[in-house]
């Protein structure tokens, strides 16, 4: 135990001193999560939204003024019956359609709140989440206005209803999918890598006459890494919570379990890797390009599963990030527990023993 | 014990077609300098990685500290210490850090570690260096450091590989001063090298040409044997019949 500490704490010298190894672990995270990040901010301009005022009164006036004033909206119509909204849609001009109800200035200024109803089109998730987040900041602050002193509960309820993709999907299965192929990449060019330089450097050679047993040179290599990686995962998670407005509605101890699990099944592949390759570079290759591609077509975040070959469809259960994106897609999105993902996260649990067998079996202690 | 250090007998190693080491006998007592001579591509490596336990002999027998090759590795490792013949410490390392390294993997505890640590680092006279990136010493500084550490945990024999190559004459005058301390200690020395002066050094030496051994003796002895003034004259003598170019 005290020998397999000492080479952990080696591994961790490697790993702080050495500059390359430093920018994959925190470099590439947080390099993925902005750059998505961006993408997701980007600011709407003029979007063109039809507004069907039912009300006609002075309050809705105000309040449509308010918004033809702001710089992120054209406003169209200002008159539409409700069958006429789904026409507007597909036309795809139109990105977001605002219903103000009959009676609305009356149910404001009597009432207990007025309602407000605002339908988007979720087909471009980013557009309507960042739509729907403006129109509703302008209601607020209207009704700020007209109570200003008053500490009222909040009186216009805006009623979202996203379209054509009432689950937000995009940006949303983005995130996970990101995490599956961040910590895919970094567990198995790391482990790899540091194994195979040690190949390379001849090292290897004196700890394979140490008295050191092979296995535990193989788990020693992986400790640190697992270590590591779930760190990455925590600078992950909170970089989509705080800055992408990820929402986590499942249990995080779960989160973390299951992260550590598909962690697990990295470290143990990158070992694979690395008794399979002789040179950094080839490791390197292998871990980053070989494994960035299969991750990205047969995860599901970017090309839907359902819609593709069944040939292809088979082969996709072979990938681990899949079973993960599956488990956090579960877990951060919909909030579910244990019951329902407990068959992924064996699938994941299996993969992980078979590729850690294998590497061990195959990791030589004997070099030629 | 007055037990053989190294026993070898008919050892053999094949690569494909090609007989790396072809049926190599020879025995080492223990507390011997042995030196391990031969040409670029002779098979010095390859036999010595037979007998660490880092490659496994076609064919033949060998016995390592009493232990045997095939079956008792784990034995043999427990007694032995190695430099290979690329640089064996890590250079984004300390000194001290490879020495805690070295020292923990072969299970040396706290107080070992610090005192068999200090003794090292007094005796190298490396003492400012403590700290140092093993990167940014020296050459001769590194193998002599290599060489401590091989043998921190008082292996009965330790197996070095070229330990001197490309390392100027004094350090490897200073390097052969390690060596005699750690035999007159009773760690038996399996060397090889390339200098003829420092084959002058050992108790017996073999010389291999093309896989086999063709001499074995103490150094006076083969001097005579090819009535030759000097060692370099009688590996010359050997070395003339080897058809095995260098690689
Ligand atoms: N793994 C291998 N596969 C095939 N051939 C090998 C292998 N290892 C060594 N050889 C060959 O075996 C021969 C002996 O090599 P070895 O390294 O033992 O020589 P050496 O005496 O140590 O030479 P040097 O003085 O250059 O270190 C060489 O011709 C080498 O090319
Ligand atoms: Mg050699």
């Amino acid at each position: 135990m005290k020998q397999f500490m000492v080479f952990v704490r080696k591994e961790f010298h490697h790993v702080f001193r050495d500059r390359r190894t430093l920018l994959i672990l925190f470099g590439l995270p947080i390099m993925q999560i902005l750059l998505f990040g961006y993408a997701l901010t980007t600011e709407i301009k003029n979007a063109q939204i039809v507004i069907a005022d039912h009300a006609k009164d002075a309050a809705s006036e105000q309040l449509i003024s308010r918004i033809a004033a702001s710089k992120y909206f054209t406003i169209n119509s200002v008159a539409l019956a409700d069958n006429e909204i789904e026409a507007a849609f597909r036309k795809g001009k139109v990105k977001c359609v605002v219903v103000i109800p009959a009676g609305f200035g009356n149910d404001l200024l009597h009432g207990n709140s007025a309602q407000l109803q605002i339908i988007a089109d979720a087909s471009d998730p980013n557009t309507a989440k960042t739509l729907t987040n403006y129109l509703t900041a302008i209601a607020t602050d209207y009704q700020q206005d007209l109570y200003p002193t008053a500490n009222v509960p909040l009186r216009i309820e805006p009623l979202t209803r996203m379209l054509y993709n009432p689950e937000m999907n995009g940006s949303m299965n983005f995130v996970p999918g990101v995490m599956a192929l961040v910590l895919m990449i970094i567990c198995t060019t790391l482990t790899s890598v540091s194994i195979v330089r040690e190949k390379e450097m001849g090292t290897m050679e004196i700890l394979l006459v140490s008295p050191f047993k092979p296995t535990y040179v193989v788990l020693a290599k992986a400790v640190p890494y697992l270590v590591l990686a779930l760190t990455d995962f925590v600078i992950i998670l909170l970089l989509s919570v705080f800055l992408l407005e990820m929402p986590v509605r499942g249990s995080l101890p779960l989160l973390f379990l299951e992260s550590m699990l598909f962690i697990i099944t990295c470290l143990s592949l990158g070992l694979l890797i690395s008794s399979v390759t002789s040179s950094q570079q080839m490791a390197m290759l292998v871990s980053m390009m070989g494994m960035m591609l299969p991750t990205i077509l047969f995860t599901g975040f970017i090309f839907p599963l359902e819609n593709m070959p069944v040939p292809l469809q088979v082969i996709s259960n072979l990938v681990p990030s899949r079973w993960y994106y599956m488990i956090v897609k579960a877990v951060m999105l919909k909030g579910l527990g244990p019951g329902v993902i407990w068959k992924e996260s064996l699938v994941l649990a299996g993969m992980t023993v078979v590729l850690l067998t294998i590497s061990i079996k195959t990791f030589k202690t004997r070099l030629a | 014990m007055n037990e053989r250090a190294i026993v070898c007998k008919g050892l053999t190693k094949r690569f494909g077609d090609f007989i790396a080491v072809n049926n190599i006998s020879f025995d080492v007592d223990q507390g011997e300098i042995f030196g391990f001579l031969g040409a670029n591509g002779a098979g010095k490596t390859t036999a010595m990685r037979m007998l660490c336990g880092l490659s496994y002999p076609t064919s033949g027998e060998a016995a390592v500290a009493g232990y045997n090759v095939f079956k008792q590795q784990e034995a043999i490792k427990r007694n032995i210490g190695y430099m290979s013949q690329k640089f064996s410490l890590y250079e984004s390392l300390t000194v001290k850090e490879n020495i805690r390294f070295y020292g923990g993997v072969y299970g040396l505890s706290d107080r070992q570690l610090k005192e068999k640590g200090d003794e090292l680092i007094t005796q190298l006279g490396m003492e400012n260096e403590v700290k140092k990136m093993v990167g940014s010493l020296p050459l001769g500084w590194k193998q002599k450091l290599a060489f401590s550490v091989a043998i921190i945990h008082q292996p009965r024999i330790v197996f070095l590989d070229e330990p001197t190559g490309g390392v100027d004459p004094v350090t490897r005058r200073q390097f052969w001063d390690l060596i005699y301390a750690a035999a007159e200690k009773g760690i038996t020395i399996f060397v090889t090298t390339h200098y003829m002066d420092e084959a002058e050094y050992c108790n017996r030496i073999s010389i291999m040409v093309d896989g086999r051994i063709d001499a074995l003796d103490t150094p006076a002895n083969l001097k005579q044997q090819f009535r030759a003034t000097s060692m370099d004259e009688v590996f010359y003598a050997l070395a003339r019949s080897a058809k095995r170019s260098a690689d």
